[in-house]
């Protein structure tokens, strides 16, 4: 089974730091590390590689010092790690990321699978799945909590659609993009620490590094980074200055303080 | 013909109409007078076509598109997406809208891409500036950063967050129009081979965004069991029970109950937070609650940042003196 992971490398939300007055992000306040939801895409990657055999390969498009994430990818069990990386990529909006992501699918020739985590932490789209899946002319499903059978040429999932959980067939090749928590086959699916060893290992093998000229065959170059992104932002600014200033009570005080403010919202 | 307009992609796979939906027509029907056009609403039914086109029209439709469709109620994604690029093609809308709940979410994307157009996620806001451009503004880093983002191509594709836009009144004597069209099975291929909804898999026990008094409990939670005793505090309060992820992740609770940025963001006048020490997850799912009472040991807890009241003490003897207080409260009511 030919299995395609996507792997966006993100900033550590818990750790980046963001510059308050310009309202974007200090890209060198932390590493980059794996999405935490692609993180189940590798895994489930790694339990059907277990039941059919077969490859996974990751596809990544970032900045060269992605390269630790991907390193960390190949110890959790990737095969080969191709990073596209290219200026010509740089400031692309959710279309053009797909579309370039699409082309790299293209270029490695035939698949069975696709695996992503249903949104990233840094963007928080969750665009880039059903996006490539389109440009590929495969179905898809989203916001997946369980795999629960999975044959050769077709798998049965549940996905969220909002209201309440569908169960859909999807014939492959397909694309899934992957939610938490997740069952796979009866059970539960939570990222593993890879072993020393591995982690070793990883440190030494090779990276793969793509840029647009690799593409060139299968892209229309004019569609990639800027030049393909429809979307621009205009302007950004630091959300989570709160503007609160809380009233701060101990103990039995707490409990009155709580009471009279809540006959006063009308909760009581 | 030129790009005119708004378009709203009605969701419709429930028992009706989604609450989400009429929030856009509103919202629609307040962008076209800004830039012209009409409001069109694209809809998939079965049946009782009329029925459905007059409350699209009462609450802002003024041409209301209907596919026809066997299954509504399982909706087949593919057959959705080809429907709404036939109808953007024909009708050209400047701005089309959907609602980003994970369903919308996840189909946006797919006719963006079909169409090449730009698609903006989960968005709090669309507005027309001065110059007539459509903004659209954006939570993005797990909720760090507000952006503001415009489309430089046709058609504006945006997700609106639900509950962002009030659901406007609905006006029975509107009159609109109803467009019935067929989707052939050449301009959807191999649709229903490729994806097919075998059924309803679970319902979701509880919608937490729809609570107008919230009260979520995390970390500090030392059992299973111990659950009960804001289960109760909850109820006598008339709120809804939620968690932070950490609760779910030991598998004590469901992820319909999560507030969080990989759960369900939340926006109710109360939000009570017990135990939660307020990591940034957690803050991009709650900060936009009208009034926040969070209870904590830890006095630097970075969600007293957020909070209108901060206690400084234990979860669970403030939950039993609150609870005792409410009851003694309204046992005197009575």
């Amino acid at each position: 089974m030919n299995i395609v992971v996507l792997i966006k490398p993100t900033p550590d939300i818990t750790k980046v730091k963001f510059d308050i007055e310009k309202g974007t992000v200090n890209r060198a306040s932390t590493n980059l590390e794996i999405n935490p939801f692609d993180l189940y895409a590798i895994e489930v990657a790694k339990r059907i590689k277990k039941l059919f055999g077969g490859t996974i390969v990751s596809i990544s498009m970032a900045p060269p010092q992605a390269e630790v994430a991907l390193r960390d990818a190949l110890a959790r069990g990737v095969d080969r790690a191709i990073l596209l990386s290219d200026r010509r990529f740089a400031g692309a909006d959710t279309l053009a990321t797909s579309y370039t992501l699409a082309s790299a699918i293209r270029k490695l020739g035939s698949f069975d699978i696709i695996l992503c985590g249903e949104k990233s932490v840094d963007g928080d789209t969750a665009h880039v799945g059903p996006e490539v899946a389109e440009l590929l002319r495969v179905p898809h499903a989203s916001f997946v909590t369980q795999v629960s059978r999975f044959d050769k040429d077709r798998i049965v999932v549940e996905s969220d659609y909002g209201d309440a959980y569908y169960e859909i067939e999807l014939r492959l090749p397909a694309l899934v993009a992957l939610s938490r928590p997740l069952m796979f086959l009866g059970e539960t699916v939570e990222p593993s620490i890879p072993k020393v060893g591995d982690v070793l290992r990883a440190r030494r093998a090779k990276i793969e590094v793509w840029s647009a000229d690799d593409l060139k065959d299968v892209a229309d170059l004019n569609r990639l980074g800027i030049l393909g992104s429809p979307t621009r932002v205009v302007k950004s600014y630091y959300a989570l200055e709160s503007g609160r200033e809380a009233k701060v009570v101990r103990g039995i005080e707490g409990v009155s303080t709580v009471l009279q403010a809540l006959k006063e919202l009308g909760v009581l | 013909m030129s790009w005119s307009g708004v378009a709203v992609y009605v969701e419709n796979y429930g028992r009706g109409p989604s609450k989400a939906s009429f929030e856009l027509l509103g919202k629609a029907r307040e962008i076209a007078a800004k830039i012209g056009g009409f409001v069109h609403a694209i809809v998939l039914l079965d049946k009782e076509v009329e029925k459905c086109a007059d409350v699209l029209v009462a609450y802002g439709a003024d041409e209301v598109i209907v596919y026809r469709v066997e299954d509504r109620e399982l909706p087949n994604l593919l057959i959705h997406k080809c429907s709404l690029v036939d109808a953007i093609k024909q009708l050209m809308p400047k701005l089309v809208l959907f609602p980003a709940t994970p369903w919308g979410r996840s189909l946006a994307p797919r006719v963006a891409a079909s169409i090449g157009a730009g698609l903006t996620a989960d968005c709090l806001d669309v507005y027309v500036d001065d110059s007539g451009d459509i903004v659209q503004v954006r939570p993005a880093f797990t909720g760090n950063i507000i952006a503001h983002i415009k489309t430089i191509t046709h058609p504006v594709m945006t997700t609106v967050r639900p509950g962002v836009f009030p659901v406007p009144k609905p006006d029975f004597s509107r009159k609109g129009r109803v467009i019935e069209k067929v989707l052939n099975s050449n301009m959807c291929p191999s649709a229903k081979e490729g994806y097919r909804v075998l059924g309803l898999s679970r319902e979701k026990k509880v919608r937490i965004q729809e609570a107008r008094v919230i009260v979520s409990i995390g970390r500090g939670v030392k059992s299973r069991e111990d659950i009960k005793l804001f289960e109760e505090l909850a109820k006598e309060l008339g709120a809804q029970l939620a968690c932070s992820k950490p609760l779910v992740d030991a598998g004590w609770m469901e992820k319909d109950f999560q507030v969080g940025f990989s759960g369900n963001i939340v926006k109710p006048k109360v939000y009570i937070a017990l135990g939660i020490s307020g990591a940034p997850q957690h803050i991009a799912g709650m900060k936009d609650s009208d009034f926040v009472i969070s209870v904590n040991t830890d006095p630097s807890a970075p969600i007293a940042r957020y909070s209108n009241i901060f206690v400084v003490g234990d979860m669970y003897e403030f939950a039993k003196k609150l609870l005792d207080a409410v009851r003694t409260l309204k046992g005197v009511g009575n």
